[in-house]
């Protein structure tokens, strides 16, 4: 019985505390919304960090698992943005009802399928180049959509001006992009638990290997590039929920890189990881913008700078290792834990 | 008559991306890395040209200038950055260089603040007419610039000792060691020639347009990369004949009314369409995987 119990809490503790959070923080935050003491500033705040969230997560299937680098995810976002926004702000004014919710989850899903097909077609590529090129590739297909968007006539996108969007109850929109939010991590972890989760991992270790092992290499790489497109599309129209016209100039691929820090300094391979970072970066940017004003705004991007170097070399060089190994956070607790009898046990 | 002075703007411009695309090139080749920053040191070198002309008042000295504190920055990131990684997997050294694209456009617009700044001195004016055709003087000192420093290049990488150190790096880190050849030594070099190349890029650009703000290079940097992957990856001749017909195209697609707004989007849709039928660029060699 204590065995189970311990289990049950072990695994559940691994596997379930994210949706928990999320849940808590979407129950807590959206009864204040209900009462309305919940500040309009907080409710922008929430809103961000959960499409933040979306897209960090739905990025981190693509470069922490399938570990291909996808620097056009903003493009993506830009599809979902733009055709969701507009299926919305079209069906807003057939119907005249400003709060449906079946107008919301519609365009979120229109607009998510508009990006997996774009994400589809960038994944075809993606089967004959790899690393550096696909890296480029995708680059070029986020900066080819949003050149292209901003550029159709102003009828049908806006042009420059940009999208007219549609509105929705602030008090709960917060609420349904958690709900969001709930939902991609549901898709992510239970794929990357399943068998072809697993088999995702082993394009990435070892991609001759994985095929050599008769892992259809075809077939997982558009559906993970597809996948995360999907969930890209969907924060893409529930930003446009959230800004009073949708600009094209948004998505440039200084934005992907954005998304892309969340996920490296998250931890690649690591939904939780992703998770976090997208919540403390999104909320320390938008502290920081009340604080730092004009030239000194761009201080934060010194600092995000430095911090990703900093990271991604202490994790990578070669050269320190043997330092990584010595000093490493979880090396250091289980020491912590063990008592000195046990240090026998060689690790690993 | 349109047709044909599109296509000498296209030479211009693709000059222009030709230098750039030829630092891209060089680094992938001997480092096998991805310089995201390249296109950060055109700017460094862009400002630092206004800050000599400050001091200075003398264009040509600027220049001077501004290669040395681009091969400075150059060797300096290298050093600090790029070294560490080295061994490490592509994917870490992209992100770096990233970081540090990032860290010097913010840093330039906290030291130089974010309007753009506006060197008219060097600007060369004035068109030579030949009938019913004008050519920019800007055009063709371009051009010649462009065509030097492809000749120096070639000769350099052909004929000199630390050029073919330079080729046998490319070919094989190891092999090339194992037969006395400094490579840090060499990849510091390459940095070096790669940066002195953007510090004449920005000279170049400032000279057709003088508007220097923090992202100067970002667009270029990214197009002349483009250039680089169309031309082949870690190909020299590759990275020339990618920018000229990458500013062949970008210059023909503008002269076309109903296109030119959809001129970035053409250009990397060649990309991706060149990439799709030859995955190596089209001068590039396909490696072959060793299981």
């Amino acid at each position: 019985m204590n065995r189970i119990a311990s289990f049950f809490k072990k695994s559940f503790l691994r596997n379930y505390a994210n949706y928990a959070v999320v849940v808590l923080v979407a129950l807590v935050f959206g009864i204040l919304s209900m009462t309305g003491s919940l500040k309009m500033g907080n409710q922008f705040l929430l809103e961000q960090i959960a499409i933040a969230a979306l897209l960090a997560v739905s990025l981190s299937m693509v470069v922490g698992f399938l570990g291909e680098l996808s620097l056009g995810h903003a493009g993506f976002m830009c599809a979902g943005a733009y055709l969701g926004g507009k299926l919305a702000a079209a069906m807003t004014a057939a119907s005249g009802n400003q709060n449906s919710i079946v107008t919301l989850l519609v365009a979120c899903v229109a607009g998510g399928c508009a990006a997996a097909v774009l994400g589809f077609v960038i994944g075809l590529p993606a089967l004959r180049l790899k690393g550096d090129y696909l890296a480029i590739v995708t680059l070029a297909f986020g900066e080819i959509v949003r050149n292209v968007v901003m550029n159709l006539p102003m009828s049908w996108f806006g042009g420059t001006l940009g999208l007219e969007t549609p509105r929705f109850d602030r008090k709960y929109l917060f609420v349904l992009a958690l709900v969001m939010v709930l939902l991609c991590l549901a898709v992510t972890q239970n794929l990357i638990r399943s068998k072809h989760g697993r088999a995702i991992i082993s394009i990435k270790d070892n991609e001759i290997a994985a095929r050599a092992m008769g892992i259809d290499i075809t077939k997982y790489k558009l559906f993970v590039f597809t996948v995360s497109a999907f969930f890209a599309g969907v924060a893409g129209v529930l930003y446009s929920y959230t800004v009073s016209r949708v600009q094209s100039a948004t998505f440039d691929y200084n934005y992907s890189i954005e998304i892309l820090v969340m996920v490296v300094l998250g931890g690649m391979g690591s939904v939780n990881g992703s998770l976090i970072a997208a919540a403390l970066i999104t909320f320390i940017n938008t502290k920081l913008q009340t604080v730092l004003t004009g030239n000194l705004a761009v201080l934060q991007n010194v600092f995000y700078a430095l911090i990703l170097i900093t990271i991604v070399i202490y994790k990578n060089a070669p050269g320190l290792k043997g330092f990584r190994e010595k000093y490493n956070l979880n090396t250091l607790l289980s020491k912590l834990k063990k008592k000195p009898a046990e240090e026998e046990v060689p690790h690993e | 008559m349109e047709f044909l002075s599109a296509l000498l703007n296209g030479f211009s411009s693709g000059g222009t991306y030709a230098i750039i695309a030829i630092g891209y090139t060089m680094v992938y080749g001997i480092a096998k890395m991805l310089n995201f920053a390249h296109g950060d040191i055109i700017m460094v070198g862009g400002y630092a040209m206004f800050v000599s002309l400050m001091l200075l008042n003398q264009p040509l000295l600027a220049l001077a200038f501004a290669i040395l504190a681009c091969v400075l920055l150059g060797i300096t990131v290298e050093r600090l950055a790029y070294k560490p990684l080295r061994g490490a997997s592509s994917l870490a050294v992209l992100i770096t260089a990233i970081g540090v694209s990032s860290l010097l456009q913010s840093l330039a617009q906290i030291i130089f603040g974010a309007a753009p700044k506006m060197p008219t001195r060097f600007m060369i004016n004035g068109t030579v007419v030949l009938g019913s055709f004008r050519i920019n003087y800007s055009t063709l000192v371009t051009l010649a610039v462009t065509v030097v420093i492809m000749a120096v290049l070639t000769v350099f990488v052909k004929y000199t000792k630390t050029g073919r150190a330079m080729v046998a790096v490319s070919e094989d880190r190891g092999a090339a060691q194992l037969m006395g050849i400094n490579t840090n030594r060499i990849i510091a070099v390459t940095f070096a020639i790669g940066s002195a190349l953007a510090a004449v890029a920005a000279y170049l650009m400032l000279m057709k347009a003088p508007t220097l703000s923090s992202t100067l290079g970002a667009m270029p940097g990214i197009k002349a990369f483009t250039a680089a992957v169309i031309g082949g990856i870690g190909s020299i001749p590759g990275a020339m004949l990618g920018g000229v017909l990458l500013g062949v195209i970008e210059s023909l697609a503008l002269s076309v009314p109903k296109l030119a707004p959809f001129t970035d989007a053409i250009e990397f849709a060649v990309l991706v369409v060149i990439l799709l039928v030859k995955p190596a660029g089209l001068l590039g060699k396909a490696r072959r995987e060793k299981v």
